[in-house]
This record gives structure tokens, sequence and C-alpha cells, in this order.
């Protein structure tokens, strides 16, 4: 993969971290929204290489971490009905809800199927005409196209055996949220380059506007990140508070506009609750009215369940750069992979996991 | 005389009668495996395998395979179940002799599928020279197994210089991986999950025994140890060979030879290479300096054509396996946790 390798390329990294280190004049605090991002930082060491330079704050981005356990549980109940056979992608099966996760479940008989796209649940529907299936849609505006698809194809075929439990969430609202808090610390965000890849980067200008923070989008390589970081503390040393896209080889400014049609014609925007976050106004996409009857919670008269329990995890500290995941109480001790408290810990895009992954270091 | 049960003598499934004892039993294993598989000692039907004596230490091994689908690219669970065999014996540094074999039918599994797979394990054992001598078979119920499992046990002649292994490991050693990684794992998910690749990956499932031998005729003590990479992949022989050591495994991973697909898919799911399973990809530490050779003679064999030094054994630092990645900086790469679950984007 000649593409990737063009993008790792140590001695261009050391020339822009040296660059980094160059201009800045301070250490500045700036946040990568998106979970490919955290790892990608940690696993090829570019935050231990700046520390002191770039303190990087570990964004919201990681959809799986977000999830609501509310959301979990409703999917796990589900998953327990002879009827039904539970479609999720890989990462949320380890996620605790307040009543255990879907492993769990798995593990005490539920019927939960590993898919890889939302249209491999649709075909699952259409071999199992004797089970309803239900897909756990969870995911930022990249995965929304993609879960809109398979609606419609369930439309098409006249499946009347599919649904979804629909928990998708919006980037940017959550950006809002984080910047309002009074205690905020992000001085510059590295946007989420797949995501502006669907829906473009032209809604950040208001964003920058509103609340005079530079916005860079950025990609997922080594290289991506450091001309990222290098373009943030730019601005930040100028003091300058533009949008900027350093991902121009995938980001087109206006975004892909047949995906985001598709959006619009399936889907509203709704007020989410964000796990570790609690609601987040406009913070989600649910179906909209005419595609209701594709909504689980529509298809399934299940009681809702109250979430049981207090959440010890500390996943909203780490998202808004109050709490390093190695500072929590609970990290490696009651909380590992093996066993996790949270979300940040189970998803392989986590902040958490990542720091429990690569977070010990030794220069070179 | 009129049996007044209908037996379905020549049905194309695997009946639960099969498994009975009874004259399907019999038929079943003498017209379809001891035909297949035909030599003299089990033609013999004896109740247990008689062997000549050999001169050398004996070397034994067991491993059972229910890999889904039975049928894959570069392979099927037969040549798997005669391969894994023969590569554990001769990464302990023993010349296979003899295997057993094992059926656990489901009631169900079309007989044509069985022949092919029994036809599969005659080639992998011709091709390898091992007998298989002893055997068994079972039918269980539908439902209760998935197609099929095979158990086999291998048995072999250890032939000196036999590798010191792992516990010898020391400071400067050098670690060598005889392929390109993760193509067995990524070819089963590719396959059973439906990933609709074009062209199908294709997994690495062969013999290592030629391999072996090279190593051992040139380069002899100077190899400390070697295994093949199976589950958990290389990262989970890095770990075991840490722990027997005491010493720190570090590789590089900018030298790990990855063919473009599994990077590709890796990449795509979340996956590391690292974790992903081998079939016929071993790993192998050799003393300080000695690396390139070995790598030389491994390149010779089409099977190893792609061997690479990957890293070396250092005093215990900040983990027992380390990986150095793009920047240089060492990290400790953890132990493969349970199966890998694909991430989402
Ligand atoms: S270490 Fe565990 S408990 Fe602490 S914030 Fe991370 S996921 Fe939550």
């Amino acid at each position: 993969m000649k593409y990737l390798d063009e993008y790792r390329d140590p001695e261009a990294a050391r020339l822009l971290l040296d660059e980094i280190r160059r201009v800045s004049t301070r250490c500045w605090t700036l946040m990568e929204v998106c979970g490919g991002q955290t790892h990608s930082l940690l696993r090829h060491g570019i935050a231990a290489e700046l520390e002191g330079t770039v303190e990087l704050i570990h964004g919201p981005g990681c959809p799986v971490c977000v999830t609501d356990q509310e959301a979990i549980d409703f999917a796990c109940q589900l998953a327990q009905r002879d009827d039904v056979i539970l479609a999720s992608f890989g990462d949320m099966l380890r996620v605790p809800g307040s009543r255990g996760s879907l492993l769990d479940a798995r593990t005490a008989g539920a019927r939960i199927q590993i898919v890889y796209s939302p249209l491999d649940a649709v075909q699952l529907a259409r071999k199992h005409p004797e089970k309803q299936v239900v897909f756990f849609a969870v995911g930022f505006e990249t995965t929304a196209p993609a879960t809109a698809l398979a609606v419609k194809q369930a439309a098409r075929d006249q499946l009347d055996n599919f649904s979804l439990i629909v928990s998708h969430v919006r980037v940017q609202p959550a950006m809002e949220s984080l910047v309002q808090a009074p205690d905020n610390r992000v001085q510059a965000f590295l946007a989420a380059g797949h995501v502006c890849t669907v829906m473009g980067y032209e809604s950040y200008e208001s964003f920058v506007e509103q609340y005079r923070l530079p916005v860079v989008v950025t990609g997922f390589e080594p290289l991506d990140l450091l001309e990222g970081i290098l373009a943030c503390v730019k601005q930040l040393e100028a003091n300058e508070v533009r949008l900027e896209n350093r991902y121009a080889r995938t980001v087109q400014a206006a975004g892909n506009q047949s995906a985001q049609d598709l959006v619009r014609e399936i889907y509203q925007i709704c007020d989410r609750a964000w796990r570790g976050f609690g609601v987040i106004p406009e913070g989600g996409l649910e179906l909209c009215l005419e595609w209701r009857q594709y909504d689980a919670r529509t298809r399934f008269s299940e009681p809702a369940l109250p979430v049981l329990g207090i959440d010890e995890c500390r996943s909203f500290d780490v998202m808004t750069g109050h709490l390093k995941p190695p500072d929590c109480p609970h990290f490696r001790k009651s909380c590992n992979p093996e066993s996790p408290l949270g979300a940040p810990m189970v998803s392989s895009e986590g902040a958490c996991a990542a720091y429990y992954r690569y977070g010990m270091t030794a220069s070179h | 005389m009129n049996c007044p049960v209908s037996i379905p003598t020549n049905a194309d499934y695997v009946t639960l009668a099969h498994g009975e004892g009874g004259r399907l039993s019999r038929k079943l294993i003498q017209e379809r495996i001891v035909h297949a598989l035909s030599n003299e000692t089990l033609l013999a039907m004896n109740d247990a395998a008689q062997l000549p004596r050999v001169t050398g230490a004996l070397a034994l091994t067991t491993d059972s395979f229910v890999v889904s689908p039975l049928f894959f690219p570069g392979g099927d669970i037969g040549t798997l179940a005669v391969y894994g065999t023969i590569n554990d014996l001769a990464v302990s540094g023993a010349r296979p002799l003899w295997l057993t074999l094992s059926l656990i039918m489901e009631e169900g599994l079309p007989l044509v599928i069985l022949d092919r797979v029994l036809q599969s394990i005659a080639e992998a054992a011709q091709q390898t020279g091992v007998k298989i001598v002893a055997g068994d078979t079972k039918v269980v119920p539908r439902g209760a197994a998935d197609g099929l499992f095979i158990n086999t046990a291998g048995v072999g002649e250890l032939i000196a210089p036999i590798p010191s292994g792992a516990a010898t490991l020391q400071e400067g050693d050098e670690l060598i991986v005889s392929g390109t990684i993760g193509r067995h794992g990524i070819a089963i998910l590719a396959v059973r999950e439906e990933l609709g690749l074009e062209p199908l990956p294709s997994s690495d499932c062969g013999s290592l025994l030629r391999p072996v031998e090279i190593l051992r005729e040139s380069m002899g003590h100077q190899v400390r140890c070697l295994r093949d990479a199976t589950r958990g992949g290389v990262a989970a022989v890095m770990q075991e060979w840490a722990e027997a050591s005491g010493m720190t495994l570090s590789i590089e991973e900018q030298s790990l030879p990855v063919s473009p697909v599994v990077r590709g898919i890796s990449e795509l799911l979340g996956l590391d290479p690292l974790h992903i399973a081998n079939e016929g990809t071993m790993m192998i530490a050799v003393k300080q300096g000695a690396g390139a050779d070995a790598v030389s003679f491994l390149k010779s064999l089409p099977e190893t054509a792609d061997a690479q030094v990957v890293g070396t054994v250092k005093h215990r630092g900040i983990a027992a396996v380390t990986i150095k990645r793009t920047l240089g900086a060492e990290q400790p790469l953890d132990d493969p946790l349970g199966s890998p679950l694909p991430r989402i984007c």
C-alpha cells in the first residue's frame, strides 16, 4: 500500500516535528475530535514526542464510546428475544451497558451476529425471514448514509423483518457543547477528516466565527496529523482564527452531496443522550416519520428498562481534557480491556484503550 | 435377512448410523477413509498401530481443528490438520513420521465434502512423507458440531541439532519472520464474513518441513528456537518467548513482511496483522549475526521467499514485547485479547 507509506515516512515526520517545536512559543492545547486520530497519535508516538510543546486532548470522537448505556441495554434486551437476531459492528459487543454487554448477552444465549456493514444486516434479514433482524446503528455522520441505504434497501425488498436501533450521533453539536462549558481548555480543533469527507467542512465556518477557535480538517496518518497540528499551532502563534483543510486529498468543501441527500431523506436531527455528556441538543439523528416503521423502538413494544447503577467511568473528564486516561483512578486497575468499566477502554478507538496499548513509550 | 428399519445405505450424507459401529461404519471407514489414505499400517486395521523402532528420541504433539468454513482459499480443514501437526513437530526439531486422525462428523455432512477433505489429507501427507497410521470416526447429531471437526496427533523423531529453546534467548539474538504475516486469519475472515473481496485473499496454509530442514542443515546450532505463528499470530509467539527467556523481544514495524491485501483489510477493520493467525509462517530466533544468512537460506525456498529479519532480543526494558513504529519510539505490544472484533469506522 504505497498510498499509506507516503504518509508514514519517518524522515518527513521528523522534519514536521522539528518545525512544530520551532514555531511554538508556548504549550498549546489542541483537541483531536476523532478516536481514529487519537489512536494514530499514540500508536506512532506523536503525542509523546510533542509533550511540552502541544497538549493533545482526546475528544469525543468515538461513536462506540459515546453510545448511551440505555441504547446498549435495549439492544441486549431485544437480543434476548427468541425471535430476534441482533446485528452489530464488532466493537460494540464488549461495551458495558448497565446490565452487561452484548457479549454477556451472547454468552447467555442471545443471538448476536457481527456485521461489517449495514447492508450485511439487510442480507441477514433476507436469509432469515422467520426472524426479526435488528441492526444496532451506531456511528457518526460517516456511517449514517450507509445505514440510510440499508433502510431503503429493506424497503425496496419489502422486508418486514428488518429494523434499527438508531444511535447515530453528530459531531459538531458535541464540539459546541464542549467549548461552551465554563472550564473549556481547547484552543484549537483537529476536525475529523472522514466526517468531513461526507459532510464537507463548510458548516465549520460559522463554528470558527462564533467561538473564535481555529479548526483544521485533518487525516489519520502520522504526516496528516503532524501537518494538522502544525497548521493549528501556526494560527495560534499568529493569533489567527481560520478554517483550514489539511486533508485535501480526500475532503472537499461541500462533502459528498449524494450521501448528504440520503441522510436528509431518511433522518431528522434530534436531541440525543451521549454517554458521559448527557443530552446534547441536536446531537443525534433519528429516522424521520415516514421511515419510523424501521425503528426497533416502534416495532417492538418492549418496556423501557431503567439504567441501573452509577457509571464509575470518568470518560467525560477524559473527553473534555480534564483527565488523562492514566490518571483515572480505575485505569489499569479495575478498568482494563478485558473487564472495562467504560466505553473508552473497549472501543479500538477509545482514548483509554489507546493509552492502555501504547501508553508507555521509551524514546529511541 | 431383512432389517426392519430401513437404513439408507447409499445416502449421500453422513448419518448417525455411520457412527454406530455397524456395517455402515465399516463401509465408511474402509471404502472412504482407508481407501483415501491407503497404507499398510492402516489396512491392517488393528486396534493399535504397530510401528517400527526408531533410533532417536520421540516428539509427540496433538491438535484439534474446528475451522469454519471447511474450505477456504489456499486450503481446507484437511490440509490444515496435516500441516498444522507436522509444523508443530518440525519447529520442535523433529522429523514427522506418523499421524493419527480422528474425524468428528456432524449428521448431514455431505459425503462428497468428506471425500474432498480426505483427498486433501492424503495429498498433504504424501507430500510431507508422513503416514496416517491410526484413526477414529464419530458422528454427532445435527447441530452438535459445525460440519466436521478433526483431531490429529503426530509422532516425530528428534534430529540433532535440536534448537536450544526460547529459554536460551540472549541479548542481540535476531528475530526472523519466515513470510508475510496474517494471511490465514484474513483469508478465513474474508470468506466467513463474506467481505466480498475480489480476488479473495488466500491462506498461507502449508508445510514448514523444508524451510526447517534447510535451516537445520545450514545454520545448525545458530538457530535458538522456532515456532509456527498460528493462533494469536506473531505477537503471541513473541509473548511466549519473552516469558520463557525473561528478555524483551523488540520488533520494527517497518521491516515486517505484510502483503498489501492483509495490510489493507487490517487497516479497514482495525486489526493488527501481528495478532492474526498464520498456518505456514513461523518465527525464528538465531544467534546474533546469523540473521542475514538465515534469511538468505530461507529466501531460496518458495514457501519462505518473503522471510525478513524483523527485530532483536534485548535486556528486559519497558515491556516484555515491544514494537518500534514510524517515529522510532518503542512501545509495548500487547497480548491479543480474545478474538479480534473489527471496529466500525
Ligand atoms: S480508564 Fe476506564 S473508567 Fe477510567 S475513564 Fe477510561 S474507560 Fe472510564
